[in-house]
This record gives C-alpha cells, structure tokens and sequence, in this order.
C-alpha cells in the first residue's frame, strides 16, 4: 500500500503536490475521472449553446442572435455533445471501470492511456480556441459554422474562408487519435489481461459491449481521419477531393463522414446498453435475461451497423437500388436492438425493483430510447426519409437516442459508480430531482420537435416566418430546454454536495455481483488486495450464495 | 419517513410511463389545427399522400410496438416494485437465466415486420422514382444558390426565380412537372412537403424529382439541407394555376422586358452599375448570371427568395441595403443615393 500511494495522496501535501499527481498520473482510474470531469465541463458548454439556440427560436422572426452567430451555435453544440461529451463519458466510465470489472491491476497500456486522455482534452481545447482568433471581440463571430458533419463543398476553401473550419478538422481528429488508442487499450486489455479463471463468455455485460465498442471506434475513426485530411488538403494544398467542379466529388464526403458517423452513433450508444445491462439486474435482484443473446445481438449490431451508413443519403439521389439495400440493412439493424430491448424488459419480470436513482435513470434510458428506436424505424422507411429528415423530426430521434438515450444511461452510471469511486453516495433526495427534471423537460423539449418536423420546419434554421403553425411548439421546447437545464444544474450540486457531506459507501452499497464490487470504495492504486477465483458471471453472487452459486447453471 | 419516500417512488413509477402517452394525446389535438402549415399530414399530390400512408402505417407498427413493451415495462415496474413500507427482505427472488423458446419467438417476430416493410420499402420507391414519359411533360430546370432559387422552363426558353408556377391537376388529366435539380456553389435541398418528398440538389450532379399539384394553390416550402449563413431564408413557392392561367403566364413570361416611358433614368443606372453584371433583364443589355434573372420581376408576389413581399417600399430598402432584410446575403450593397434607389425601383416597378 505505502509503495503504490507514495507521492500520491497524502491529505497533508500542498495542492501542487496533488495537481502533478493527476497531472503526471497513468492509474487508469484517475484518467477516467479526469475523462468525466472533461465531460462534464464541455456538458456545461455544449448545454449552455443549445439554450442560446432555443432562445433564439422562441417568437418567430427574433433578433435575439444573427444569423452566424447562430450557425456557429449549433455546429459548436453538435461538435461539443458527440466529441467532448459523450465521447469522454463513455471513455472516462471504461477506463475507470472495465480493469475492475475484470480483475486485473490496470489496462494494457498506462501510458498510451494517459497520452489518449490529454488528446482528447487537447483537441476540445482545439476546437475552442477559434474563439480566440477572430477579429471581433474575443473572437466572437469566428466559431465553423459549417455543421456537425461539415459536408463539403461547404467546407470547401471557396465558401469557408478563415480558420473556423480548420478548427473543427485539427480539434476533432486530434480527438479521434485519443480514441484510437482508448481502444487499442481496452481491446488489448479485455482479451489478454482478465482475472484467472474468468473466460471471455463470463465477462460483465458493461465489458462485452465496451470491447465491441472499442472495435468499432478502430474500425470507424481512421476513415473520419482520412477525410479530414483530404479535406486540409483541399483547402490548403490546392487538391480537389471534393470539389466537384474540378472534378471531385461533393458525395464523396458524405460516404466518408457516415461510415464514420453512423457507426460513431452506436459507439456513443452501446455504452449506455452496457451500463444498463449492469444496472437493471442489481436493482431488480435478478440475473439478466439471456446474457449470450445479449453478448451476441452486440455483435451483431456492431457488425450491421458498419454497413448503413448511406441511410443519412436518402435524399441525394443515390440508385435506387442502394436506397432500397441501405433501408433494408437498417431495418435489419432493429432486430438485435429489439432483442436487447426485450431481454432487458424480460430481467424485470419477477424481480423486485429497487426505485434508486440508478434503476430510475436505466428505466428512463429504457423508455425513451424505445421512442427513439421507434422513430429510427420511420427514419428507415426511404419515402418517408424524404419527407423528416433535415426536419425537427430528425433532430428529436437523434436526441431522444443520443440524450434519452446514451446520455441518460451514461448519466446513470455515474449514479450507480459514484460511491466506488469516491466512497461516498449520491443524495437520493437531489437524485431525485436531477432525474425528474431531466426526464420531465427533456421530453418537453425534444416531444414537440416531432411534430414542428412533421409540419415542415428544416434543422439549422436561425429563424422562421410567423403563421406556420410552428411558434406553439418552439416554445414548448424552450421551456423544456430551460427545465433541463435546472435537472442539470441538480446533478453538479448533488456531486459538490456529496463530496462533501455524503453518506459512507462501504465496499458494495447495492449489494452488487460484479468484480469491481470486491474491492474497497475507492480502490487503491493496485486496485485489488486479492484476485478472486472466477467460476460464473457473477463472482460476488457466488460467494454470497454458496449453496446456489450460478456455475451450477451455465 | 422512509415509507413516505416510498410511497413517491410508487408514483414516480406510475408517472414513467404516463409522460410519453399524454405527450402523444397532446400533440394529436392542434396537429389538427394548423391545416396552414406546410405539413406533410395534408397532402395534395399522389406522391405525398402515398408518402403519409406508409408514414401511418409505420406509425402503428410502431404505435404497436411502443404499446406492448411500453406496456409491458409499467406493468412489470407497478407490478414488482419493492412494495413500499413493508420491511425488506434479504432473501433473493427467482433467478431466471433466459428461455430458448421464447428469445427465438422474439427474434423471428421482427424479422418478418422488417422482411414485409423491406418489401413495400421497395415497392415505393420504385414507384416515386419512375422514369418521365417520353413527350409531352412540362420540365423546370431548378438550381438552387445561395440563398435563393432559378427556375429555368427550358422548352419556352425563360428564367425565373424563387417562386415557382406549374399547372395544376385537372379533374381527369395528371400534370406532373419533371424538376432538373442542380446546384450553382454548395448542397442544397428542395422540399414542398405538401407535394413531395425532399430531393437534394448536389454540386456535380443533376437530380429529378416529380411535381404535382392535386388542387390550384400556393405551396410553401424551403430549402432542407443546411447552405450556409441565410438557409433559414431561401423559401420556396409553388404557384398551382389552371393550365388556362397556366398558359397566359407562359407566354407573358417568354416576351422580353419591354422599355416604358418615363424611366430611362432609373434603367441607365440598371445597366451602368454593377446590376446588370448579375442579373439579366431579357431584352436588355443586362445578362449576368449570378442573381435571379429580372425580366418579369413584378410578376412575382415576393422578392429575396421569399422573405419579403414585393413591394415599392420592400424594393427600396433592399436596393439601399440588402444586408438589412437578409444578412449575409452575396448581392452587395451598391451604395446608392435615395435618389438613385427611387429612380431604380421606378424602372423595376415597370418589369412586368
Ligand atoms: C441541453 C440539452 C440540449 C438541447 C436544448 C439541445 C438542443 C438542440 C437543438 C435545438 C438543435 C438543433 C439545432 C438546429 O438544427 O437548428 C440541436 C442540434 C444537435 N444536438 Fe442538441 N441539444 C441538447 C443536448 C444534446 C446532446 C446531449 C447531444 C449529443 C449527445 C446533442 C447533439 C446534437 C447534435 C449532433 C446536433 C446537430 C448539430 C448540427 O446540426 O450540426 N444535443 N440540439
Ligand atoms: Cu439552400
């Protein structure tokens, strides 16, 4: 213990002391606190961005923001949530977790792991400095105003003049170097490093899902980086990729981004189905429900999901015949997620739920990402494509999967983890609150934007014309917007004021089964004293049940 | 304390699943209510309303679905919630592992729901998708700029801008009108959502998509793939006439511009400024290409793709300072003296 901790954490030493330790760390658990913190910081940025937008499209006709402003707006909020929030969660919660999950003392790699860290830090740093570049006063007005997925000719050096976009391609790519090597880590990790005895079909449902993720990441971020380059090379070099009048193409783009970005949605999603799977057993006391079909429908998606990407091209005017195999594909995509969704509702049956704050942020998560799989079905469906998407009706599916979704089982996790890693518990009582906010106004926000999508409003409009029918739901998504805001705002204060003043953990508050369980609240740098033996799925079960341990049954 | 705590968990879970569904009921009722909209709910073409068929359809399968688990998931969270007050009990409930039978049944269930909506998936699309005929269709060349629209009617030989006029379906005769869509700089998209679907318009690459009007009317829409500063303002208008009304606009629009009296010096600043470097006035020595042709300006209800209504007052200000109405907005401020404007905007008021 005093050879681990040396240099480390003695209470008494100055906060320099203590700023190098977390700055210099390579302990997989600090690297995936800072990952979070990062998170939560662009979450407060990014969230603050979208308020602005909402604000903006309160009355028709506002003045409120310009034009540019405004589109500099919702390509920083859309950059911010994918790349510097989600992304970081969902990184900083399997670094810190997966080496417990599985029993080993750290990830493969220690150092490559912090190097991902502060790229990914780096590149939002990146992104944000354009703020301070322009002219205006702090660089206000000089933000890429091109759109999450910048599509080309609109970045092209012809219509993007100025640094912006350069910006988006050095603040994202940095970013996406720091996710290649989380995932080089963690595949690396969860096939060669798991405790003695544990075989791969026994690991946690949170670690099956994050090694498929992590093959995804490998297998969608170079493209992205690919482009990316190309795109600096057209801009700076004089090549024409994407220019069409030079004989580029402007689809070319569009394919490139999306094999990247679809399968970026499910990197950002299977996650949150991991952290689910972990949840929804525990606080309903029962094994989860088909755990190979589970592991299996992962597979799965993981595999389909890199063969849909032209489902965002519906209205390019692609051959018919692609239409029709990319609809088909992603209708296929909704049978292993039905599974899932099934199986995690089967586990509830003949269970006895514990309403905590973790289980009612799973079964939010459950609820709303139902609606928005749902709405993903529509999305499929090519005739229809034509019709919603580019409109509200979009940008409500991707965020009832993307915010109810990830974003709330993310959330959730961070309930559910908490007291491992900080030894305290989170208030119930402002749980509470933080959950019925959100849940409240988020489906107050996003609900409504079905419809103005269904009456005809595009995305990305700074602004619209009076008597469309449109301004009754702009407001109701306002004020949702302004209510989440406040369920937010309960979970910064429920984290300071638990810090300070919360309940003791103990080892296992939830009366977990799970490896991570076995340890102390907060483990040590070594994390584990001793390696338990592991027999089943659930190692903690067997030893609390030794006259029904669950080796008996698999 | 802790039974009151909860007695609100108890509710809390009771509310769950209330939320989504009264949202649902909600959103119906005005839905209704706003026939003004450019809804896609109120076709007026056979495209869009085979559109809005599959969209329900879609719908209540998913309505279906959204019922059984959602149902399924109150149920099971009223239904075995640790009932509040009673005290709590160490002893675990039945661990059940899965079911072979049953994850098969769920599995073959929406396999054959996405194997049929596969089907008619493409079914439709082969049917919006079909070939001109031969003769006898009307075409419109459409190409989108930034941030406004030319439509070019390439078998009477004119231009016009942002609002488009097509005939209307008479009662026994289909008139659809056949777009060219291609795009000048960037992506831009075409959506009238009562009449059809969106089709983008990609630099590079030309695109066609079906138009037709069930009734006469006026259709709105707008451009749907983000272009840039002023997407939100690049309107579209789609004029269904009577082919009789239909045919009186044509041949107006394919004379060239007539000079009247009286205007000689507003028309002399047209051609002398930069005006007519951009725009074309058929008739006329102005030829540019890079802003809506202006031949037959005041046949139209709007100026600056539909932002503003097309009037002396409207005009005015534009020409003294396009930046004001639409930001952004690449026709340059040309600088011109109060008097200057009034004697242009004479001159544009005769463009009929
Ligand atoms: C406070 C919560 C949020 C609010 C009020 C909000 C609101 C909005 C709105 C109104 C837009 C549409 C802008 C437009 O198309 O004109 C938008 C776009 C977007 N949002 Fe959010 N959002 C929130 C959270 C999130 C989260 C958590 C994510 C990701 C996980 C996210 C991802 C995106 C993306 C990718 C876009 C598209 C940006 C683009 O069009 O380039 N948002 N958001
Ligand atoms: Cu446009």
């Amino acid at each position: 213990m005093a050879i681990a901790e040396s240099g480390q954490s003695s209470a008494s030493s100055p906060l320099v002391t203590q700023l190098h330790g977390w700055v210099t760390t390579v302990d997989h658990k600090r690297i995936g606190i800072m990952y979070i913190l990062m998170s939560f910081f662009f979450m407060v940025v990014g969230g603050i961005e979208a308020l602005l937008i909402r604000m903006q499209l309160w009355v028709p006709d506002n003045t409120l923001i310009g034009p540019d402003t405004f589109n500099q707006l919702f390509t920083m909020h859309g950059t911010t949530m994918i790349f510097f929030v989600v992304m970081p969660m969902l990184t900083g919660i399997a670094n810190y977790l997966v080496p417990l999950m599985i029993g080993c003392r750290d990830v493969a790699f220690p150092r490559l792991n912090a190097l991902g860290f502060w790229l990914s830090l780096f590149g939002g740093c990146i992104l944000y400095t354009c703020y301070f570049t322009g002219d205006a006063l702090y660089g206000l007005g000089s933000a890429p105003d091109v759109g999450w997925f910048a599509y080309a000719p609109l970045t092209s050096p012809a219509y993007a003049r100025g640094g912006a976009v350069d910006y988006w391609i050095l603040g994202t790519s940095v970013s996406g170097v720091g996710a290649l090597t989380f995932a080089v880590n963690l595949v690396a990790t969860i096939l060669t490093m798991r405790a003695p005895g544990m075989k791969l079909n026994q690991v946690p449902l949170f670690v099956w899902m994050m090694l498929i993720d992590a093959w995804l990441i490998l297998v969608a971020f170079p493209p992205l980086t690919a482009a990316q380059i190309m795109l600096i090379l057209d801009r700076y070099a004089g090549a024409h990729f994407f220019d069409p009048q030079s004989g580029g193409s402007a689809l070319l783009w569009q394919h490139l981004f999306w094999f990247f970005g679809h399968p970026e949605v499910y990197i950002m999603v299977l996650p949150a189905f991991g952290i689910i799977s972990e949840i929804i057993p525990v606080f309903s006391r029962k094994v989860i429900f088909g755990y190979a079909s589970m592991a299996a429908a992962t597979a799965a998606i993981g595999l389909i999901s890199l063969g849909v990407w032209a489902h965002h091209m519906f209205t390019v005017g692609l051959d018919d015949r692609l239409d029709a195999y990319f609809s088909a594909a992603s209708f296929l995509i909704a049978i292993p997620t039905g599974i899932k969704v099934f199986n995690w509702t089967a586990t509830l049956y003949g269970g006895r739920l514990q309403m905590r704050t973790p289980m009612l942020f799973a079964l939010g998560f459950l609820s709303m990402f139902l609606i928005g799989g749902l709405t993903g079905i529509m999305l499929a469906t090519v005739p229809v494509d034509w019709q919603v998407s580019d409109s509200y009706f979009l940008v409500a599916h991707f965020h009832y999967v993307l915010f109810g979704g990830s974003l709330f089982a993310l959330m959730g996790g961070c309930y559910y983890w908490f007291p491992k890693a900080t030894g305290k518990m989170l208030s119930e009582k402002l749980g509470l609150w933080h959950f019925w906010l959100l849940f409240i106004g988020f489906n107050l926000l996003f609900g409504p934007m079905h419809i103005s999508g269904i009456l005809g409003m595009p995305r990305r409009v700074y602004t619209y014309q009076a008597g469309q029918g449109w301004e009754f739901w702009n407001q109701v998504s306002t004020v949702g917007a302004f209510i989440m805001g406040f369920g937010i705002l309960f979970f910064f204060i429920n984290i300071a004021v638990s810090l300070r003043s919360g309940k003791k953990a103990g080892d296992d508050p939830w009366d977990a089964w799970t490896l991570e369980w076995a340890t102390s609240s907060p483990p040590p740098s070594y994390n584990f004293e001793q390696i338990l033996a592991v027999r089943s799925r659930r190692p903690l079960w067997d030893l609390k049940h030794p006259e029904d341990p669950d080796w008996k049954y698999e | 304390m802790r039974e009151l705590r909860k007695g609100r968990f108890r509710q809390t879970c009771y509310g769950m699943m209330r939320w989504p569904l009264a949202l649902a009921l909600v959103a119906c009722c005005p839905l209704l209510a706003t026939a003004q909209s450019p809804d896609m709910f109120n076709p007026s073409s056979p495209d869009a309303a085979e559109i809005r068929e599959l969209f329900y359809l879609v719908l209540a399968i998913s309505a279906i679905i959204f019922l059984l688990v959602g149902g399924a998931l109150a149920y099971f969270i009223v239904r075995f919630r640790d009932p509040p007050g009673a005290p709590r009990d160490d002893t675990e409930p039945p661990q059940i592992y899965g079911s072979q039978p049953i994850e098969i049944a769920w599995t073959l269930a929406p396999t054959l729901i996405v194997f049929v909506l596969s089907l008619v998936v493409i079914r439709s699309v082969i049917a919006m998708r079909s070939d001109p005929p031969e003769a006898g269709v009307i075409r419109v060349r459409a190409v989108g700029h930034q941030w406004w629209w030319e439509f070019e009617y390439p078998d009477y030989g004119f231009t016009t801008a942002n609002e488009l006029v097509i005939p209307s379906s008479e009662v026994d005769a289909e008139k659809p009108v056949y777009l060219q869509l291609e795009s000048a700089d960037v992506i831009h998209s075409f959506w009238i959502p009562k009449l059809a679907g969106k089709t983008d318009l990609v630099p590079g690459q030309t695109n066609r998509m079906r138009l037709q009007a069930d009734t006469p009317g006026l259709y709105e829409g707008r451009c749907a793939e983000y272009c840039g500063t002023q997407h939100a303002r690049m309107l579209i208008r789609v004029n269904a006439v009577e082919m009789a009304e239909f045919e009186k606009w044509i041949e107006n629009q394919k004379r060239p511009a007539v000079v009247a009296p009286g205007v000689e010096a507003g028309r002399q600043i047209f051609m002398d400024q930069a005006c007519a470097n951009c725009h074309t006035i058929r008739g006329e020595p102005a030829v540019g290409k890079f802003g809506p042709d202006l031949t037959h300006l005041m046949s139209r209800e709007t100026i600056a793709a539909g932002v503003l209504e097309n009037n002396r007052e409207n005009l005015s200000d534009w020409l003294a300072d396009p930046d004001h109405a639409k930001p952004g907005s690449r026709m340059p401020n040309m600088r011109l003296s109060p008097t200057e404007v009034k004697q242009l905007v004479d001159y544009l008021m005769t463009l009929e």
